[in-house]
Formats: structure tokens, sequence, C-alpha cells
């Protein structure tokens, strides 16, 4: 049984470094530990202390993604690159999350989104095997599958529409996180029945370090796709944000919401907003949970089924 | 009575919703790559027996219940109430009513504990041992030679509860149930 899990663990790693290398990607390795961590306020940082030795003791952030050093290296003319490495976000434990996971995260310069989606599916296909995609909107899905347009429903309407799936206090959500939650609690379930799905055209709240342009309706989108396979979560792709000031700004914002939220804040990577100021290329990146996949390659349920020591077997 | 925070929530916590107690069965973490978490519950109503689920947003708390789980030994019944004696020692006597046993009254026997549930000192619930052993009273008769394959015939026991049972079970025998599923694990 052990066996089994490091086996099949090690083959797909294998094949994965096998199917970047025969397209000329270059492995890398970057910090998992560093003086800047994520501004994301709805992500919580692992933070230590520096002590001893010959440096000056600082504050450190356990990488929650290998984003920002991964587009530190493409701005100095890395070319394509992608990295295999543990990432850590605190305070989540369930079936599908564990506080230390597995990311594969990889850029290609001078790739728009349908290059990448092309390149991912590929991926997908040669790790589990070949399969049809669906392609949806967010606003497609939504219509379809939760009966409402998530650009022009009013707050109201999702509010109550969340209420009735979900039992929850909904005066205290704001128009993101209803959405959120309609995702996780009708979109999701109802994904599980199509395999393999590529969902894309976010709305522009949700775009993170993304690229943001107008969808055929006028909305504002974020140019971003997510991959879910049998309703799980498993890849999110960019049309990465190349603007130093627009970068700048979010950082700021995040900052801004954190404090609203009554959390720490975070040391925003200045090194990150130079890289871009320099120049970052043109380009598109992705990461994908690699346990997530081998869960869905082994058939298991959770992650801990696939995890060598999952925070269960601590 | 105190507060739980989301990230306390687990299998077997007890908490008021709506003025009713009750009782967690199953808590999800949900969380997307980029975006909030909730947690969702998935719970009994201690009161009324039924399953329900509500989704908390995350650092949301909820009250906690006045709700106490006790071993007790099942004594006798005089009809409206099924009278229960603590184990520890007091010999202290609590009768539980019908609504309170529900489907436990399958499983019920002299002299075996259960795990009763009191919400401000009054009993509200019964939960009987995940295994127990009772005799068959009706079954139709033994067929020799069939052992561990092949069908199954109704028995019925002394609760009057009905299981399963392979075709080589007799009358009289002792079966161990498993209370959780209702299903017959072996004869004990």
């Amino acid at each position: 049984m052990l066996l089994a899990k490091l086996t099949k663990r090690a083959e797909l790693l294998a094949a994965t470094r096998h199917f970047f290398n025969s397209r000329g990607v270059l492995e890398v390795n970057t910090p998992v530990l560093a003086p800047a961590g994520s501004t994301d306020p709805l992500l919580d940082s692992f933070i230590t202390q520096l002590e001893g030795g010959s440096v000056l003791p600082q504050q450190l952030y356990l990488q929650t993604s290998p984003e920002f050093y991964m587009k530190r290296l493409l701005a100095e003319g890395s070319g394509p690159i992608y990295q295999l490495g543990s990432c850590f976000r605190n305070g989540e434990l369930s079936q599908r999350h564990n506080p230390e996971f597995l990311m594969l995260e990889w850029y290609r310069p001078g790739w728009n989104l349908t290059e990448l989606e092309a390149e991912c599916c590929a991926l997908v296909d040669a790790l589990l095997g070949a399969a049809s995609y669906q392609r949806m909107t967010y606003r497609q899905a939504f219509i379809d599958y939760v009966g409402l347009n998530p650009f022009t429903a009013s707050l109201a309407e999702l509010r109550q529409t969340c209420v009735a799936v979900s039992a929850i206090a909904a005066e205290q959500l704001d128009r993101d996180a209803c959405l959120d939650l309609l995702v996780s609690h009708v979109l999701e379930p109802a994904l599980k029945a199509l395999n393999r799905v590529i969902l894309y055209e976010f709305p522009a709240n949700q775009a993170a370090l993304a690229q943001i342009h107008p969808d055929a309706y006028g909305n504002p989108v974020a140019s971003r796709f997510e991959l879910y396979v049998n309703g799980l979560e498993l890849a999110n792709a960019y049309q990465e944000l190349t603007s130093a000031s627009e970068q700048a700004a979010r950082f700021a914002a995040d900052n801004a919401q954190r404090l609203a939220l009554g959390k720490p804040q975070v040391t925003a990577d200045a090194k990150l907003v130079a890289a871009l100021e320099k120049g970052l290329p043109d380009c598109s990146g992705i990461a994908l949970g690699f346990d997530r996949l081998i869960m869905l390659a082994r058939g298991a349920a959770s992650l801990d089924e696939v995890q060598t020591f999952s925070a269960y077997r601590w | 009575m105190a507060n739980y925070a989301t990230n306390e929530f687990k299998g077997g916590l007890k908490f008021m919703l709506d003025a009713d107690p009750c009782s967690m069965i199953d808590v999800e973490h949900i969380k997307p790559g980029k975006g909030q978490a909730f947690t969702r519950v998935k719970y009994r109503n201690l009161n009324s027996g039924r399953v329900g689920e509500k989704t908390f947003k995350s650092g949301e708390s909820v009250e906690a219940a006045d709700v106490m789980d006790t071993d007790m030994e099942y004594l006798y019944t005089d009809g409206e109430f099924w009278h229960f004696m603590k184990t520890d020692g007091s010999f202290e006597q609590i009768g539980a009513d019908a609504k309170a046993l529900g489907e436990t009254s399958k499983w019920l026997k002299e002299q075996e504990v259960y795990l009763v549930t009191l919400y401000n000192g009054a009993p509200i619930s019964v939960t009987a041992p995940n295994f127990i052993v009772l005799p068959v009273t009706e079954t139709d008769p033994g067929l020799k030679g069939d052992t561990a394959q092949g069908g199954s015939k109704p028995a019925t026991l002394p609760t009057g509860a009905v299981v399963r049972v392979p075709l080589f079970v007799n009358e009289g025998d002792l079966l161990k149930i498993d209370t959780r599923t209702g299903e017959y694990v072996s004869r004990a």
C-alpha cells in the first residue's frame, strides 16, 4: 500500500519532468522561505524568524506559491520555466487541503492563455489519460448551473441564493464571497459529472495577478482560466500582469483589505515590482496542485491517501 | 456558555442553532485557491433528530450547548418512559421518553450500557453501543450446509427489530448486530 503510493507519485513526477524537458521548459528551484510573502488577503502564510549566524534577525514567510521568484527569473530572461516544489498555506486542512502541498507551476513567455490551455490539457492527458475538455465561461456556468448571471444579479439576489443552498447567515457576505460560496456549493458539485472543464473569464475582482479585459458583454473579466477535473479545482492560469505600477497598487490594496479584515500586514515583494519595472516579458503562467492530480490518477478521495505524510500523519 | 469559532469545529461538537441543541456530524473546510474560506457543517438537531447542513463564514462562531453525554444502564420501561441508571456509582435514575429513545428502541437490552445525551439535565437522545448481542425470536428454519455464501432471510429480535441474516441462522441463536447500520455481523 505504502509502496504503491510512493511508486505512483514517483511515476507521475518523472512523467511531468519528461513532459517539460521534451518541450524545452527548464526546471528551476526558488526559495520556499523568503523575506516577502503573499499579500493575498484570503491566504495566510506561516511566518517564522531568522536569528543567529552572520545575518540580521528578520521575519520570513514560507511561500504560498513560487510565483514571485519565478517572475523575477522570467524578467532576467530565463525563458520558459517550471517548478515542482512545496507550498505552504496556514489554516488549510481538509480532504482537499494540506498546509504543505506540492505545486507544479510553469510560465511561458510570449504565450497567450489559449496556447497555455492547450499545453495544460496535453500535460493532464499525458498524466491522467486523454479525455475531452468542456470549455465554459464563468458567466455561462453560473447561468446554467446556479440560475443567475454573476455580473448582473443584485447583491440581495446573490445572498438569497446563498441562504437557499447553504443556510449561511448571508447578511455578512459581500458580492465576491457570495460568488465563492455558490461556486463551492453549487457549481463544483455540478462539474463533478462533467469530468474535465475549463472555466474562464472570471469576474475582474477575482483577477489576483491576472490581466483584465472586457468580455463579449462588456463586463470586465480576468484573463484567467481554471481547470476542474471531476469537480476538483486542479489548476489556475493567468495572462500575467506585467505592469509594475498595477502590481504595486494591487499589493497596497491587498494590505489595505488585510487591515480591514484585522489580519497582519504582509511585506510585499519590492524586488518583484522592480523586476516588472525592468520588464517582465508578456507571458502566461499556471499553477497546478500536484497532490490533487495524484488523487485523480489514483481515484483517491482525499489528499491524505496520496501524500506521503499528510498533516494527519505528522 | 462558551463560544466556538469555525477553526474549533469538529465532529461531536454540541452547539446551539435557532434555540435547538445540535451535534456536528461532519465538518468540511472549503477554500478555493483564490477566494473566501467557508466551513460546511452537517449536524443533527438533538431535539428533532433531524439532520441538516449549514455553512459558516470562516471566523464566525456558534454558542456551545449545555449537552452532556452520560453512560447509563438500561433498567426497564413502564410503557411511557424508559428508565436508565448512571454507572458512576450514584445509582441516579432518569426516564427517557419515546422521542428521546428514537430508533434506539430497536436495540434495547436490560443491563446494557447506553450513551444518554442530557440537555439542560433532561435526556434528549439515547445511543446504543456500536455492537449489541440479541437472540433471534423468530425466523424460517435454518438450512444445513448453507454456510458462508448465498441468500439471506429476515430474523426478528425480542425488541421487534428485523434484520437480514444468512440462511443458516436458527431461532434462539445469539446474533451480533451493528447498531449503526442495523446489519447482522456474526453469530455471537
